[in-house]
Protein backbone atom coordinates (compact mmCIF):
# COMPACT_ATOMS: atom_id res chain seq x y z
CA UNK A 1 0.00 0.00 0.00
CA UNK A 2 2.90 1.99 1.29
CA UNK A 3 4.43 1.52 -2.29
CA UNK A 4 2.17 2.42 -4.68
CA UNK A 5 1.20 5.55 -2.21
CA UNK A 6 5.12 6.74 -3.15
CA UNK A 7 4.55 5.90 -6.87
CA UNK A 8 2.01 7.75 -7.34
CA UNK A 9 3.16 10.96 -4.83
CA UNK A 10 6.30 10.71 -7.37
CA UNK A 11 4.23 10.29 -10.09
CA UNK A 12 2.12 13.39 -9.16
CA UNK A 13 4.78 14.73 -8.21
CA UNK A 14 6.73 14.89 -11.69
CA UNK A 15 3.49 16.05 -13.70
CA UNK A 16 3.62 19.07 -11.26
CA UNK A 17 7.17 19.46 -12.17
CA UNK A 18 6.82 19.18 -16.05
CA UNK A 19 3.78 21.22 -16.23
CA UNK A 20 5.26 23.94 -14.19
CA UNK A 21 8.56 23.90 -16.24
CA UNK A 22 6.11 24.08 -19.43
CA UNK A 23 3.93 27.22 -17.33
CA UNK A 24 7.65 28.78 -17.02
CA UNK A 25 8.77 28.12 -20.29
CA UNK A 26 6.12 29.74 -21.83
CA UNK A 27 5.80 32.67 -19.16
CA UNK A 28 9.81 33.47 -20.20
CA UNK A 29 9.27 32.87 -24.25
CA UNK A 30 5.83 34.86 -24.27
CA UNK A 31 7.47 37.60 -21.56
CA UNK A 32 10.22 38.51 -24.10
CA UNK A 33 7.83 39.26 -26.74
CA UNK A 34 5.49 40.88 -24.17
CA UNK A 35 2.54 40.06 -26.86
CA UNK A 36 0.16 40.31 -23.85
CA UNK A 37 0.43 44.08 -24.59
CA UNK A 38 0.41 43.83 -28.38
CA UNK A 39 -2.71 42.21 -27.52
CA UNK A 40 -4.54 44.75 -25.35
CA UNK A 41 -3.53 47.44 -27.97
CA UNK A 42 -4.85 45.59 -30.42
CA UNK A 43 -7.88 44.44 -29.42
CA UNK A 44 -10.67 46.23 -27.23
CA UNK A 45 -10.04 43.82 -24.70
CA UNK A 46 -8.44 46.78 -22.23
CA UNK A 47 -10.74 45.76 -19.78
CA UNK A 48 -9.78 42.53 -19.16
CA UNK A 49 -9.14 42.12 -14.95
CA UNK A 50 -5.98 40.37 -15.23
CA UNK A 51 -4.53 42.10 -18.18
CA UNK A 52 -5.27 45.81 -17.01
CA UNK A 53 -3.69 45.04 -13.51
CA UNK A 54 -0.46 44.29 -15.31
CA UNK A 55 0.43 45.96 -18.22
CA UNK A 56 -1.32 49.53 -18.06
CA UNK A 57 -2.46 50.57 -21.84
CA UNK A 58 -0.04 53.93 -21.80
CA UNK A 59 2.76 50.70 -22.80
CA UNK A 60 1.20 50.13 -26.18
CA UNK A 61 2.12 53.17 -28.18
CA UNK A 62 5.61 52.23 -29.54
CA UNK A 63 3.86 48.52 -30.82
CA UNK A 64 1.78 48.59 -33.86
CA UNK A 65 -0.57 46.46 -31.61
CA UNK A 66 -0.73 43.43 -34.08
CA UNK A 67 0.81 40.18 -33.25
CA UNK A 68 3.08 38.60 -35.95
CA UNK A 69 3.88 35.27 -35.44
CA UNK A 70 6.58 35.31 -38.43
CA UNK A 71 8.28 38.04 -36.80
CA UNK A 72 8.15 36.84 -33.26
CA UNK A 73 9.56 33.64 -34.05
CA UNK A 74 12.42 34.88 -36.67
CA UNK A 75 13.60 37.13 -33.67
CA UNK A 76 13.49 34.09 -31.20
CA UNK A 77 15.66 31.69 -33.63
CA UNK A 78 18.16 34.26 -34.78
CA UNK A 79 20.96 36.08 -33.04
CA UNK A 80 20.81 39.57 -31.29
CA UNK A 81 23.19 41.59 -30.06
CA UNK A 82 21.77 41.64 -26.50
CA UNK A 83 20.54 38.67 -24.42
CA UNK A 84 16.83 39.30 -23.57
CA UNK A 85 15.70 38.25 -20.20
CA UNK A 86 12.23 39.31 -19.96
CA UNK A 87 9.82 42.65 -20.32
CA UNK A 88 7.77 43.80 -17.96
CA UNK A 89 5.21 46.50 -19.04
CA UNK A 90 7.97 48.51 -21.17
CA UNK A 91 11.13 47.28 -19.04
CA UNK A 92 13.37 44.91 -21.22
CA UNK A 93 15.68 43.12 -19.09
CA UNK A 94 17.82 41.98 -20.75
CA UNK A 95 21.88 41.38 -20.42
CA UNK A 96 24.27 43.94 -22.77
CA UNK A 97 26.99 42.19 -24.60
CA UNK A 98 29.98 43.48 -26.27
CA UNK A 99 29.88 44.99 -29.90
CA UNK A 100 32.82 44.27 -31.48
CA UNK A 101 33.32 46.47 -34.88
CA UNK A 102 35.96 47.40 -37.13
CA UNK A 103 35.99 50.06 -40.20
CA UNK A 104 38.49 51.30 -42.01
CA UNK A 105 37.58 54.97 -41.63
CA UNK A 106 37.08 54.20 -37.64
CA UNK A 107 39.00 51.68 -37.08
CA UNK A 108 37.86 49.33 -33.90
CA UNK A 109 35.01 50.41 -31.98
CA UNK A 110 34.10 48.58 -29.03
CA UNK A 111 30.84 49.35 -26.92
CA UNK A 112 28.35 47.87 -24.66
CA UNK A 113 25.09 46.63 -26.46
CA UNK A 114 23.15 48.74 -24.17
CA UNK A 115 24.26 52.10 -26.17
CA UNK A 116 21.42 50.86 -28.37
CA UNK A 117 18.72 51.21 -25.79
CA UNK A 118 17.12 48.11 -27.79
CA UNK A 119 17.93 49.44 -31.20
CA UNK A 120 16.53 53.04 -30.31
CA UNK A 121 19.28 54.77 -30.72
CA UNK A 122 22.44 55.16 -32.45
CA UNK A 123 25.95 55.03 -31.30
CA UNK A 124 29.02 56.33 -32.66
CA UNK A 125 27.11 56.45 -35.51
CA UNK A 126 26.37 52.97 -35.59
CA UNK A 127 23.13 51.90 -35.74
CA UNK A 128 20.79 48.63 -35.90
CA UNK A 129 19.30 48.33 -39.29
CA UNK A 130 15.48 47.94 -39.89
CA UNK A 131 16.02 47.97 -43.51
CA UNK A 132 15.14 44.50 -45.52
CA UNK A 133 19.15 43.55 -46.59
CA UNK A 134 20.31 44.14 -42.82
CA UNK A 135 17.68 43.75 -40.79
CA UNK A 136 18.54 43.66 -37.16
CA UNK A 137 22.49 43.81 -37.90
CA UNK A 138 24.72 46.62 -36.84
CA UNK A 139 25.05 49.30 -40.07
CA UNK A 140 26.51 52.56 -40.45
CA UNK A 141 26.07 55.31 -43.29
CA UNK A 142 28.97 55.80 -45.77
CA UNK A 143 29.13 59.24 -47.87
CA UNK A 144 26.94 57.70 -50.41
CA UNK A 145 24.25 57.38 -47.57
CA UNK A 146 24.08 53.99 -48.04
CA UNK A 147 23.59 50.92 -45.47
CA UNK A 148 26.91 48.90 -45.06
CA UNK A 149 27.96 46.66 -42.57
CA UNK A 150 31.26 46.94 -40.67
CA UNK A 151 33.53 43.74 -39.95
CA UNK A 152 31.15 42.60 -37.16
CA UNK A 153 32.73 40.51 -34.92
CA UNK A 154 30.51 41.05 -31.52
CA UNK A 155 30.04 38.70 -28.92
CA UNK A 156 26.19 38.23 -29.77
CA UNK A 157 23.48 36.10 -27.88
CA UNK A 158 24.39 33.02 -29.79
CA UNK A 159 28.29 33.64 -29.35
CA UNK A 160 27.73 34.23 -25.30
CA UNK A 161 25.60 31.42 -25.59
CA UNK A 162 28.59 29.13 -27.48
CA UNK A 163 31.21 30.20 -25.33
CA UNK A 164 29.20 29.66 -22.23
CA UNK A 165 28.53 26.40 -23.43
CA UNK A 166 31.95 26.13 -23.93
CA UNK A 167 32.96 26.98 -20.46
CA UNK A 168 31.11 24.31 -18.85
CA UNK A 169 32.06 21.76 -21.31
CA UNK A 170 35.70 22.38 -20.65
CA UNK A 171 35.07 22.96 -16.78
CA UNK A 172 32.68 19.96 -16.57
CA UNK A 173 35.76 17.57 -18.65
CA UNK A 174 38.80 18.94 -16.87
CA UNK A 175 37.31 17.68 -13.37
CA UNK A 176 36.10 14.31 -14.77
CA UNK A 177 39.77 14.03 -16.11
CA UNK A 178 41.10 14.97 -12.56
CA UNK A 179 38.42 12.18 -11.26
CA UNK A 180 39.99 9.89 -13.50
CA UNK A 181 43.25 10.46 -12.76
CA UNK A 182 42.34 10.65 -9.31
CA UNK A 183 40.46 7.39 -9.06
CA UNK A 184 42.99 5.48 -11.50
CA UNK A 185 41.95 2.11 -12.01
CA UNK A 186 38.55 2.08 -9.62
CA UNK A 187 35.14 2.23 -10.48
CA UNK A 188 33.87 5.65 -11.56
CA UNK A 189 31.69 8.31 -9.55
CA UNK A 190 29.52 11.08 -9.70
CA UNK A 191 29.93 12.81 -12.85
CA UNK A 192 32.50 10.44 -14.00
CA UNK A 193 30.07 7.82 -13.72
CA UNK A 194 27.40 10.03 -15.78
CA UNK A 195 29.54 10.76 -18.70
CA UNK A 196 31.54 7.89 -19.33
CA UNK A 197 28.66 5.72 -20.82
CA UNK A 198 28.42 7.87 -23.58
CA UNK A 199 32.22 8.51 -24.00
CA UNK A 200 31.99 5.18 -24.55
CA UNK A 201 29.42 4.81 -26.92
CA UNK A 202 31.98 7.35 -29.10
CA UNK A 203 34.42 5.49 -28.66
CA UNK A 204 33.10 1.89 -29.19
CA UNK A 205 30.05 2.52 -31.30
CA UNK A 206 30.54 5.37 -33.39
CA UNK A 207 34.78 5.81 -33.46
CA UNK A 208 35.72 2.65 -33.95
CA UNK A 209 33.28 0.63 -35.67
CA UNK A 210 33.49 2.98 -38.47
CA UNK A 211 36.77 4.36 -38.05
CA UNK A 212 38.85 1.12 -37.36
CA UNK A 213 40.81 -0.33 -34.97
CA UNK A 214 43.60 1.26 -36.30
CA UNK A 215 43.04 5.42 -36.41
CA UNK A 216 40.35 6.17 -34.27
CA UNK A 217 42.16 7.40 -31.75
CA UNK A 218 43.50 9.67 -33.74
CA UNK A 219 40.15 11.67 -34.47
CA UNK A 220 38.44 11.15 -30.77
CA UNK A 221 39.25 14.18 -29.17
CA UNK A 222 37.49 16.33 -32.10
CA UNK A 223 34.70 13.70 -32.08
CA UNK A 224 33.98 13.69 -28.14
CA UNK A 225 34.77 17.63 -28.60
CA UNK A 226 32.09 17.93 -31.39
CA UNK A 227 29.45 15.72 -30.02
CA UNK A 228 29.15 17.22 -26.60
CA UNK A 229 29.32 20.90 -27.82
CA UNK A 230 26.40 19.56 -29.90
CA UNK A 231 25.02 17.82 -27.75
CA UNK A 232 24.90 20.49 -24.94
CA UNK A 233 24.20 23.62 -26.83
CA UNK A 234 21.05 21.40 -27.88
CA UNK A 235 20.05 21.00 -24.77
CA UNK A 236 20.59 24.73 -23.45
CA UNK A 237 19.12 25.96 -26.55
CA UNK A 238 15.64 24.24 -25.06
CA UNK A 239 15.84 26.09 -21.53
CA UNK A 240 14.19 29.28 -22.08
CA UNK A 241 15.90 31.89 -20.17
CA UNK A 242 19.61 32.69 -19.37
CA UNK A 243 22.35 30.87 -19.95
CA UNK A 244 20.19 28.73 -22.31
CA UNK A 245 17.59 29.90 -25.00
CA UNK A 246 20.37 30.86 -27.48
CA UNK A 247 19.67 29.01 -30.92
CA UNK A 248 23.30 28.37 -30.96
CA UNK A 249 23.40 24.49 -32.61
CA UNK A 250 19.95 26.20 -34.94
CA UNK A 251 22.69 28.57 -35.99
CA UNK A 252 23.58 28.03 -39.93
CA UNK A 253 26.91 29.94 -38.87
CA UNK A 254 28.00 27.55 -36.01
CA UNK A 255 27.11 23.96 -38.09
CA UNK A 256 29.14 25.73 -40.74
CA UNK A 257 32.49 25.58 -38.89
CA UNK A 258 31.52 22.37 -37.71
CA UNK A 259 31.13 20.96 -41.39
CA UNK A 260 34.24 22.91 -42.41
CA UNK A 261 36.45 20.99 -40.00
CA UNK A 262 34.80 17.64 -40.71
CA UNK A 263 35.32 18.00 -44.27
CA UNK A 264 39.08 19.79 -42.93
CA UNK A 265 40.06 16.50 -41.08
CA UNK A 266 38.18 14.33 -43.75
CA UNK A 267 40.37 15.67 -46.74
CA UNK A 268 44.06 16.31 -44.66
CA UNK A 269 43.51 12.97 -43.28
CA UNK A 270 42.29 11.11 -46.36
CA UNK A 271 44.57 8.46 -48.13
CA UNK A 272 45.75 7.13 -51.93
CA UNK A 273 42.89 5.10 -51.64
CA UNK A 274 40.44 8.05 -50.86
CA UNK A 275 41.47 10.13 -53.49
CA UNK A 276 41.71 7.81 -55.47
CA UNK A 277 38.08 6.65 -55.18
CA UNK A 278 37.10 10.22 -55.94
CA UNK A 279 39.53 11.09 -58.78
CA UNK A 280 39.05 7.24 -60.23
CA UNK A 281 36.61 5.33 -58.94
CA UNK A 282 36.22 1.61 -59.52
CA UNK A 283 33.99 1.53 -62.29
CA UNK A 284 33.55 0.75 -65.77
CA UNK A 285 35.26 3.52 -68.29
CA UNK A 286 32.25 4.41 -70.00
CA UNK A 287 30.81 5.12 -66.77
CA UNK A 288 34.03 7.38 -65.60
CA UNK A 289 32.50 10.49 -67.10
CA UNK A 290 29.39 10.23 -65.24
CA UNK A 291 30.98 9.19 -61.74
CA UNK A 292 34.34 11.46 -61.42
CA UNK A 293 32.14 15.03 -61.46
CA UNK A 294 29.78 13.17 -59.00
CA UNK A 295 31.92 11.86 -56.69
CA UNK A 296 33.85 15.40 -56.63
CA UNK A 297 30.75 16.89 -55.61
CA UNK A 298 30.24 14.67 -53.38
CA UNK A 299 32.79 15.53 -51.28
CA UNK A 300 31.13 18.74 -51.06
CA UNK A 301 28.09 17.48 -50.64
CA UNK A 302 28.74 15.77 -47.43
CA UNK A 303 29.72 17.88 -44.85
CA UNK A 304 27.26 20.27 -46.59
CA UNK A 305 24.60 18.21 -45.69
CA UNK A 306 26.00 18.00 -42.18
CA UNK A 307 25.71 21.48 -41.89
CA UNK A 308 21.96 21.51 -43.02
CA UNK A 309 20.73 18.80 -41.42
CA UNK A 310 21.86 20.15 -37.48
CA UNK A 311 20.97 23.57 -38.24
CA UNK A 312 17.24 22.51 -39.95
CA UNK A 313 16.55 19.73 -36.87
CA UNK A 314 17.73 22.64 -34.48
CA UNK A 315 15.87 25.77 -36.03
CA UNK A 316 12.76 22.99 -36.80
CA UNK A 317 12.12 22.26 -33.17
CA UNK A 318 12.72 25.81 -32.15
CA UNK A 319 10.33 26.89 -34.81
CA UNK A 320 7.33 24.36 -33.87
CA UNK A 321 7.66 25.47 -29.90
CA UNK A 322 7.23 28.93 -30.77
CA UNK A 323 4.61 28.02 -32.94
CA UNK A 324 2.56 26.57 -31.02
CA UNK A 325 3.14 29.58 -28.67
CA UNK A 326 2.09 32.08 -31.40
CA UNK A 327 -1.40 30.28 -31.20
CA UNK A 328 -1.80 31.71 -27.81
CA UNK A 329 -1.74 35.12 -29.29
CA UNK A 330 -3.36 34.59 -32.20
CA UNK A 331 -6.33 33.06 -30.68
CA UNK A 332 -5.80 35.99 -28.10
CA UNK A 333 -6.15 38.63 -30.38
CA UNK A 334 -9.58 37.27 -31.33
CA UNK A 335 -10.77 36.58 -27.92
CA UNK A 336 -8.97 36.79 -24.56
CA UNK A 337 -11.22 33.35 -23.64
CA UNK A 338 -10.03 31.67 -27.12
CA UNK A 339 -6.48 33.13 -25.91
CA UNK A 340 -6.43 31.41 -22.74
CA UNK A 341 -8.02 28.15 -23.64
CA UNK A 342 -5.43 27.39 -26.45
CA UNK A 343 -3.11 28.22 -23.80
CA UNK A 344 -3.69 24.65 -22.48
CA UNK A 345 -3.41 22.65 -25.54
CA UNK A 346 -0.57 24.60 -26.29
CA UNK A 347 0.95 23.53 -22.89
CA UNK A 348 0.77 20.03 -23.55
CA UNK A 349 1.81 20.32 -26.86
CA UNK A 350 4.78 22.29 -25.44
CA UNK A 351 5.52 19.79 -23.24
CA UNK A 352 5.11 16.91 -25.71
CA UNK A 353 7.41 19.02 -28.49
CA UNK A 354 9.86 19.89 -25.46
CA UNK A 355 10.54 15.69 -24.62
CA UNK A 356 11.30 15.11 -28.79
CA UNK A 357 13.82 17.71 -28.73
CA UNK A 358 15.10 16.36 -25.81
CA UNK A 359 15.68 13.00 -27.91
CA UNK A 360 16.25 15.44 -31.18
CA UNK A 361 19.37 17.28 -29.43
CA UNK A 362 20.71 13.85 -28.62
CA UNK A 363 20.38 12.27 -31.94
CA UNK A 364 21.46 15.16 -34.27
CA UNK A 365 24.76 15.27 -31.86
CA UNK A 366 25.08 11.86 -32.06
CA UNK A 367 24.53 11.65 -36.12
CA UNK A 368 26.81 14.62 -36.52
CA UNK A 369 29.78 13.03 -34.80
CA UNK A 370 28.86 9.40 -36.54
CA UNK A 371 29.06 10.68 -39.78
CA UNK A 372 31.75 12.60 -39.39
CA UNK A 373 32.93 9.35 -38.23
CA UNK A 374 32.14 8.03 -41.34
CA UNK A 375 33.96 9.73 -43.46
CA UNK A 376 37.29 10.16 -41.43
CA UNK A 377 36.79 5.93 -41.66
CA UNK A 378 36.19 6.43 -45.55
CA UNK A 379 39.49 8.69 -45.57
CA UNK A 380 41.90 6.66 -43.72
CA UNK A 381 40.60 2.92 -45.38
CA UNK A 382 43.42 1.26 -46.71
CA UNK A 383 42.26 -0.64 -49.84
CA UNK A 384 38.69 -1.54 -51.31
CA UNK A 385 37.17 -4.65 -51.35
CA UNK B 1 17.06 35.43 -45.99
CA UNK B 2 19.51 35.93 -42.60
CA UNK B 3 18.38 32.33 -41.51
CA UNK B 4 20.77 30.97 -43.89
CA UNK B 5 23.23 33.61 -44.44
CA UNK B 6 26.70 33.13 -42.23
CA UNK B 7 27.07 35.65 -40.09
CA UNK B 8 30.82 36.43 -40.35
CA UNK B 9 31.09 37.38 -36.64
CA UNK B 10 29.56 34.14 -35.61
CA UNK B 11 31.79 32.31 -37.84
CA UNK B 12 35.02 34.14 -36.58
CA UNK B 13 33.75 33.45 -32.91
CA UNK B 14 32.78 29.52 -32.88
CA UNK B 15 36.14 28.50 -35.25
CA UNK B 16 38.27 30.17 -32.45
CA UNK B 17 36.34 29.40 -29.50
CA UNK B 18 35.96 25.53 -30.78
CA UNK B 19 39.73 25.33 -31.64
CA UNK B 20 40.90 26.77 -28.34
CA UNK B 21 38.44 24.41 -26.56
CA UNK B 22 39.06 21.55 -29.34
CA UNK B 23 43.00 21.96 -27.91
CA UNK B 24 42.38 22.25 -24.31
CA UNK B 25 39.54 19.39 -23.87
CA UNK B 26 42.16 17.15 -26.23
CA UNK B 27 45.25 17.77 -24.15
CA UNK B 28 43.77 18.25 -20.82
CA UNK B 29 40.84 15.85 -20.66
CA UNK B 30 40.10 13.27 -23.21
CA UNK B 31 44.20 12.26 -23.44
CA UNK B 32 43.56 11.26 -19.66
CA UNK B 33 39.95 10.09 -19.62
CA UNK B 34 41.04 7.93 -22.64
CA UNK B 35 43.78 6.78 -21.14
CA UNK B 36 42.67 5.44 -18.22
CA UNK B 37 39.90 3.75 -19.78
CA UNK B 38 42.29 2.21 -22.06
CA UNK B 39 44.40 1.75 -18.62
CA UNK B 40 40.92 0.53 -16.62
CA UNK B 41 40.03 -1.81 -19.43
CA UNK B 42 43.55 -3.66 -19.57
CA UNK B 43 43.62 -4.00 -15.95
CA UNK B 44 40.30 -5.61 -15.51
CA UNK B 45 40.82 -7.98 -18.68
CA UNK B 46 44.23 -8.69 -17.05
CA UNK B 47 42.72 -9.18 -13.82
CA UNK B 48 40.03 -11.45 -15.34
CA UNK B 49 42.36 -13.62 -16.74
CA UNK B 50 44.74 -13.85 -13.84
CA UNK B 51 41.14 -15.05 -12.08
CA UNK B 52 40.68 -17.67 -15.06
CA UNK B 53 44.45 -18.76 -14.45
CA UNK B 54 43.79 -19.38 -11.00
CA UNK B 55 40.63 -21.00 -11.24
CA UNK B 56 42.41 -23.13 -13.93
CA UNK B 57 45.02 -23.81 -11.23
CA UNK B 58 43.04 -24.42 -8.64
CA UNK B 59 40.93 -26.98 -10.67
CA UNK B 60 44.64 -28.76 -11.60
CA UNK B 61 45.73 -28.99 -7.97
CA UNK B 62 42.16 -30.03 -6.94
CA UNK B 63 42.76 -33.03 -9.00
CA UNK B 64 46.57 -33.44 -8.02
CA UNK B 65 45.28 -33.81 -4.75
CA UNK B 66 42.27 -35.89 -5.46
CA UNK B 67 44.97 -37.98 -7.30
CA UNK B 68 47.63 -38.04 -4.65
CA UNK B 69 44.45 -39.24 -2.29
CA UNK B 70 43.91 -42.20 -4.55
CA UNK B 71 47.83 -42.98 -4.69
CA UNK B 72 47.63 -42.74 -0.50
CA UNK B 73 44.58 -44.61 -0.31
CA UNK B 74 45.90 -47.43 -2.71
CA UNK B 75 49.19 -47.33 -0.98
CA UNK B 76 47.57 -47.94 2.24
CA UNK B 77 45.60 -50.81 0.55
CA UNK B 78 48.86 -52.45 0.07
CA UNK B 79 50.24 -52.19 3.19
CA UNK B 80 47.47 -53.54 5.32
CA UNK B 81 47.41 -56.54 2.96
CA UNK B 82 51.19 -56.93 3.15
CA UNK B 83 51.05 -56.22 6.81
CA UNK B 84 48.01 -59.10 6.95
CA UNK B 85 49.98 -61.24 4.70
CA UNK B 86 53.29 -61.00 7.00
CA UNK B 87 51.09 -61.39 9.92
CA UNK B 88 49.66 -64.75 8.89
CA UNK B 89 53.20 -65.89 7.46
CA UNK B 90 54.61 -65.63 10.94
CA UNK B 91 51.65 -67.15 12.48
CA UNK B 92 51.99 -70.13 10.15
CA UNK B 93 55.99 -70.33 10.55
CA UNK B 94 55.33 -70.10 14.67
CA UNK B 95 52.60 -72.53 14.44
CA UNK B 96 54.70 -75.26 12.43
CA UNK B 97 57.93 -74.52 14.32
CA UNK B 98 55.54 -74.84 17.91
CA UNK B 99 54.69 -78.08 16.22
CA UNK B 100 58.09 -79.75 15.44
CA UNK B 101 59.38 -78.52 18.86
CA UNK B 102 56.58 -80.22 20.41
CA UNK B 103 57.28 -83.47 18.66
CA UNK B 104 60.32 -83.40 19.21
CA UNK B 105 59.79 -83.02 22.90
CA UNK B 106 57.54 -85.66 22.68
CA UNK B 107 59.77 -87.74 20.81
CA UNK B 108 63.09 -86.79 23.18
CA UNK B 109 60.61 -87.54 26.08
CA UNK B 110 59.54 -91.21 24.53
CA UNK B 111 62.88 -91.59 23.78
CA UNK B 112 63.76 -91.41 27.38
CA UNK B 113 60.94 -92.71 28.90
CA UNK B 114 62.24 -96.12 26.70
CA UNK B 115 65.81 -95.76 27.54
CA UNK B 116 64.46 -95.38 31.30
CA UNK B 117 62.12 -98.37 31.07
CA UNK B 118 64.82 -100.71 29.26
CA UNK B 119 67.45 -99.52 32.05
CA UNK B 120 65.28 -100.29 34.00
CA UNK B 121 64.28 -103.99 33.10
CA UNK B 122 67.68 -104.43 32.79
CA UNK B 123 68.12 -103.53 36.47
CA UNK B 124 65.11 -106.11 37.12
CA UNK B 125 66.63 -108.54 35.41
CA UNK B 126 69.98 -108.13 36.80
CA UNK B 127 68.21 -108.35 40.37
CA UNK B 128 66.01 -111.52 39.38
CA UNK B 129 69.47 -113.10 38.59
CA UNK B 130 70.80 -112.39 41.42
CA UNK B 131 68.02 -113.27 43.57
CA UNK B 132 67.64 -116.23 41.75
CA UNK B 133 71.79 -117.21 42.18
CA UNK B 134 71.72 -116.24 45.58
CA UNK B 135 68.65 -118.42 46.33
CA UNK B 136 70.60 -121.18 44.05
CA UNK B 137 73.32 -120.87 46.35
CA UNK B 138 71.47 -120.96 49.57
CA UNK B 139 68.88 -124.03 48.28
CA UNK B 140 72.57 -125.81 47.14
CA UNK B 141 74.17 -125.18 50.72
CA UNK B 142 70.95 -126.63 52.65
CA UNK B 143 70.90 -129.43 50.59
CA UNK B 144 69.01 -132.42 50.72
CA UNK B 145 68.39 -132.37 54.67
CA UNK B 146 64.81 -133.28 54.28
CA UNK B 147 62.33 -132.87 51.26
CA UNK B 148 60.01 -131.29 53.64
CA UNK B 149 62.38 -129.01 55.03
CA UNK B 150 63.29 -127.70 51.14
CA UNK B 151 59.83 -126.74 50.45
CA UNK B 152 59.43 -124.82 53.49
CA UNK B 153 63.06 -123.13 53.00
CA UNK B 154 62.26 -122.36 49.69
CA UNK B 155 58.65 -120.67 50.52
CA UNK B 156 60.35 -118.65 53.17
CA UNK B 157 62.79 -117.67 50.34
CA UNK B 158 60.44 -116.87 47.94
CA UNK B 159 58.36 -114.56 50.85
CA UNK B 160 61.78 -112.60 51.14
CA UNK B 161 61.36 -111.95 47.46
CA UNK B 162 57.61 -111.46 47.50
CA UNK B 163 57.42 -107.88 49.63
CA UNK B 164 58.98 -105.93 47.12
Amino acid sequence: MVEIATQSLKRLIFIVVVLSYSVFQAAAWVSEEEPIDSLQTGTEQLDSPVNTEEHPAEHADEHNGKFEPGKFIMDHIGDSYDWHIATFGEKHFSIPLPVILYTSEKGLTVFMSSAFHHGHESHNDFYISSSEKYKGKIVYLNEANEEVRPLDISLTKNVTGLLISMIILVWVFLSVAKSYRKREGKAPTGLQNLLEPLILFIRDDVARSSIGEKHYMRFMPYLLTVFWLIFLNNVLGLVPIFPGGANVTGNIAVTLVFAVITFAITSFSGKAAYWGHVFWPPVPHALKILMIPIEIIGVFIKPFVLMVRLFANITAGHIIALGFFSLIFIFGGIHVGAGYGVSIVTLIFTVFMTMLELLVAFIQAYVFTFLSALYFGMAVEEHHH
Amino acid sequence: MGLVNPDFGLLFWTLISFSIVLFILGKFAWKPILKSLKDREVSIESALKSAEDAKMEMHKLQADNEKIILEAKSQRDILIREAREVKETIIREAKTEAGAEASKLIKNAREAIENQKAAAITDIKNQVTELSIDIAKKILERELSSPEEQKKFIASLLKQVNPN
